[in-house]
């Protein structure tokens, strides 16, 4: 990574190009494909990607246009990104699981005439749109299968154009590079379309520079070399996999791995075994849920062993990491235990070499963390933007806390406004939202700090603590404060819990809708002689509103004792009927809640759960995975929740 | 619907009779699957359609009447034959290894492509382990076109149903088939599920040109996919085209939902 000529590279394809002078031979990438990984030089990878821009050159893409890029992880296609940036095109990754609908609106804002489409899945979406987006002239495909028969004027294997770039490279060998050498800094490297929990998406442009400052920057802070091993699994369109997978692989020069498919990612992260990790908190959740369902499956000696040695990392794993003192007798403990189950599950769980894990998007439960921490897994928080390229604050090693989010990294500065609201500036702030100046000049100040939206502050040590969206934090009638990210939270962190939602802003106290973790409740289900057939007839179990309401007082209990926040102690739930979804609208894609729609969406199930009634009838519009509509009915019982005493508080 | 020619015949049946002791199953039953076609066998419960899979398969020896595959008339053949003269089938009730993967169990269906013998293999060494390596490359390639990279590694007998059903067409098309028999391939299977399997069997018929012999109970399912249609009552013919045309058919429809004796 070192080297004055690579940190002369102003764009991406010019660090590439110095690059394979020097490491040709070394593996960029791989791929599971045909059960096996299959690896791409340097050299192959520069070459796909050069000779795809010769041939999106042929097609008629020039400077300045836009290849909308939709699928999963794949070498071929972030060889395309590759290529359009390098006759100074914008690739514009879109969420792969996104319905036509979404990804329509993402091609005709970014006004694209090329898209290149993983497979037939996503060739399907982008024909279903052509005649909405009249602009689209070519889609390009990366698999073949199933797509024999569709028209080739218009669907074209990538495959073809990549040896038409090839051919037309033997006779004009610079056509391409000269196209490279035009590439400044300040060019935008990707147009990344935030999935917003209100309104439209909009296109936060990142300029070559923010990505390659923010990749050489958090590289050093984490002493990231080339010999990590890093697998590319979550969506090529979220800015996480372009700062990590993208930007970081192609600075520091480690191997990314790309999966099979969405489904072999568990097995695959096994094989791999990667040393640099990140994930959502709902990856490290459902990993947690499904070891204690089998831990609970198991026979009573090896759950007591089980039991035995997780008490023992929770006495000492987290100071171990955090490289306090342990005294000699804990620390033998800690490596039997080590040996008999901290490094099995580790292994059984792909995580037995990461050297840092990286959690972001939404809060994490301190009880998954402290369990990861107490592994031995260097897990950590940070806390990042699409508009920031990511990082705004990580947590440097041997300071982790679970309840705060850390410190700024190098380059990066943080101001709190008077309201809460949390500011940013730094190398990596985006250039502007695509075709929007309103919201840029509203998100961005004319000095490049940029509004975060989230409300938090600095505790004692001077890490950030984020408390909620600065928008959503709202007032009980009582004047009292209600932050309802910060309940959900707490609920979410019940493993039998995947999502809530909480009210109380203008009302007069707080009540909360809750969706049922189907692992963990089926679970439960089958061991307590629970019958059901549906997630429908699941969720509605008085039993389970049982086991939902324990959890409800839990969290009740524990804000109790909050100074600010006793008052929103939650008296009364009830169980959704259905899973909040993002085909339905319901979650944004990065599976946030957008209170905006709910609310609109289950307004009577909202007044009845403060009107007092026991019961309320609902029936909602569904979207089925193939895009067709239906209808789902039911009859919703309302519990009251048991209130822990509030101290009457003074007023401030 | 494909590429390919349809009007070369591949395997003829001609008055076939089968029986059980005093119970026929089949008479005087004939009809022809030509070259790249999706032929449906249908009729209602009893009606003889897995007798005549496993006559065209060789499991069952007809008393009367012959085949003609592939232009050689025979008048009996054992299943293994059949196997090697390119006829591939799966099984009402699927008959997959339980204990083994997903990848062995279609590795098994490799079989006839082998030739190195037993100890060869035991050796796992020079050429048995190369032809070892080019099949598992063919499997790889069937397990990517199914979709089921997941379940690689799995044991069959954990798997749902829809998926061992999914395993069973594996097995048959890692025998590269001139013709796949199906007998009831969507038999309890969710709507997605037999959605799946439709684009799976049109896309082998599509794709590899396999010829497919199918039966099937979901009319819907058959009316879509077939090429041709045959259908049996009580051991015999009772009528044969198009799907259109069997849809209008007197006969089929007395057949299926029943005559009232007046």
């Amino acid at each position: 990574m070192n080297g004055s000529s690579e940190l002369a590279a102003g764009t991406f394809p010019q660090l590439l190009r110095i690059r394979r002078e020097k490491d040709g031979a070394m593996p960029a990438m791989r791929e599971k494909a045909f059960g096996i990984w299959q690896t791409w030089s340097l050299d192959e990878f520069c070459d796909e990607a050069f000779y795809f821009a010769s041939g999106l050159m042929r097609l008629g893409m020039s400077r300045g246009d836009t290849l909308v890029i939709i699928g999963d992880n794949r070498p071929r296609l972030y060889a395309s990104m590759l290529a359009a940036q390098s006759i100074g095109g914008i690739p514009v990754p879109a969420y792969q699981d996104s319905i036509a609908k979404e990804i329509e609106y993402v091609v005709d804002h970014a006004e694209a005439r090329f898209i290149v489409a993983e497979n037939q899945e996503q060739v399907d979406k982008a024909l279903e749109i052509r005649e909405q987006c009249p602009r689209v002239e070519k889609i390009i495909y990366c698999d073949p299968k199933g797509l024999r028969k569709y028209d080739q004027n218009v669907v074209i294997d990538m495959r073809h154009i990549v040896e038409l770039g090839h051919d037309l490279l033997q006779s004009d060998p610079d056509r391409v590079n000269i196209e490279i050498d035009k590439g400044r800094s300040s060019d935008a490297a990707v147009i990344l379309y935030t999935s917003g929990t209100t309104g439209r998406p909009k296109g936060v442009v990142l300029s070559n520079e923010n990505l390659l400052i923010t990749a050489r920057n958090t590289s050093a802070f984490d002493k990231v070399s080339a010999d990590e091993e890093v697998l590319a699994y979550l969506p090529m369109a979220w800015v996480g996999d372009n700062a990590f997978s993208f930007a970081m692989g192609l600075v520091v020069g480690f191997c990314v791995n790309c999966p099979e498919n969405a489904s072999t990612v568990a097995q695959d992260l096994r094989e791999i075994g990667p040393t640099y990790y990140f994930a959502p908190p709902r990856v490290f959740e459902n990993v947690l849920t499904s070891v204690m369902i089998r831990m609970k499956d198991a026979g009573s000696f090896k759950r007591a062993l089980f039991n035995h040695f997780m008490s023992v990392a929770k006495k000492s794993g987290a100071r171990l990491l955090d490289g306090q003192k342990v005294s000699l007798i804990d620390r033998l403990h800690y490596q039997i235990g080590e040996l008999l189950i901290y490094g099995p599950i580790k292994n059984s769980l792909g995580l037995s070499r990461v050297r840092v894990a990286y959690t972001a998007g939404e809060a994490i439960g301190p009880e998954i963390f402290d369990f990861y921490r107490s592994l031995g897994v260097n897990l950590k928080q940070l806390y990042g933007q699409t508009e920031a390229t990511v990082f705004i604050t990580m947590q440097p090693d041997g300071a982790v806390r679970s309840e705060s989010v850390g410190t700024p990294p190098p380059g990066v500065e943080i101001r709190i406004e008077d309201s809460g609201e949390v500011l940013y500036r730094s190398p990596g702030v985006f250039q502007k939202y695509f075709k929007n100046p309103e919201a840029t000049s509203e998100t961005k100040t004319s000095d490049r700090w940029v509004r975060t939206g989230d409300a938090g502050y600095f505790d004692d040590e001077g890490h950030l603590r984020i408390i909620d969206r600065a928008k959503d934090v709202g007032k009980l009638n009582d004047d009292s404060m209600f932050a309802p990210k910060f309940l959900e939270n707490k609920l979410k962190f019940y493993p039998e819990i995947q999502e809530a939602v909480t009210f109380g802003d203008g009302r007069d106290f707080v009540t909360a809708f809750i969706n049922i973790d189907l692992d963990a409740v089926a679970n439960w289900a089958e061991r307590n002689n629970v019958a059901y057939a549906s997630y429908q007839e699941l969720a509605a179990n008085p039993k389970v509103y049982d086991l939902i309401q324990d959890c409800v007082e839990k969290v009740n209990r524990s804000i109790a004792k909050d100074a600010y926040l006793a008052t929103s102690q939650i008296r009364r739930f009830l169980v959704l009927h259905k899973e909040l979804d993002p085909d339905d609208g319901e979650l944004t894609r990065t599976r946030k809640v957008r209170r905006r729609i709910i609310n609109e969406r289950y307004s009577d199930l909202i007044e009845a759960l403060f009107d007092g009634r026991q019961q309320c009838f609902v029936s909602t519009e569904v979207m089925f995975e193939d895009g067709r509509q239906g209808k789902i009915e039911a009859d919703l019982e309302i519990r009251d929740v048991d209130v822990g005493s509030v101290e009457p508080r003074a007023v401030a | 619907m494909t590429a390919h020619p349809k009007n070369e015949t591949l395997l003829e049946v001609e008055s076939i009779s089968l029986s059980f002791g005093g119970v026929h199953a089949l008479s005087d039953v004939s009809f022809d699957i030509r070259k790249g076609e999706v032929r449906s066998i249908i009729g209602p419960n009893g009606a003889g359609k897995s007798s005549m899979l496993n006559v065209i398969n060789g499991f069952y020896h007809p008393q009367e009447g012959s085949i003609t595959y592939q232009g050689k008339r025979r008048a009996q053949m054992k299943p293994h034959e059949a196997a090697l003269g390119g006829i591939a089938r799966t099984f009402q009730n699927i008959a997959l290894f339980r204990g083994m993967s997903t990848l062995d169990n279609i590795m098994t269906g490799r079989n006839t492509k082998m030739s190195k013998g037993l100890f060869w293999q035991a050796l796992h060494f020079g050429p048995a382990k190369r032809e070892e390596i080019e099949n598992r490359e063919f499997v790889e390639h069937v397990i990517d076109f199914l979709e089921i990279q997941t379940i690689r590694k799995t044991p069959v007998g954990r798997l749902p149903y829809g998926l061992q059903k999914r395993v069973e067409l594996g097995r048959a098309l890692a025998a590269e088939p001139t013709l796949l028999l199906l007998d009831e391939p969507m038999a309890g299977m969710n709507l997605e599920e037999k959605e799946d399997m439709s684009r799976f069997i049109l896309e082998t018929n599509e794709e590899f040109g396999t010829t497919i012999a199918l039966i099937e109970h979901d009319m819907g399912v058959v009316m879509d996919i077939s090429d041709r249609v045959v259908v049996l009552d009580y051991g015999r013919k009772i009528a044969e085209g198009t799907p259109e045309e069997v849809r209008a058919n007197q006969n089929v429809i007395d057949a299926y939902l029943g005559v009232s004796h007046d």
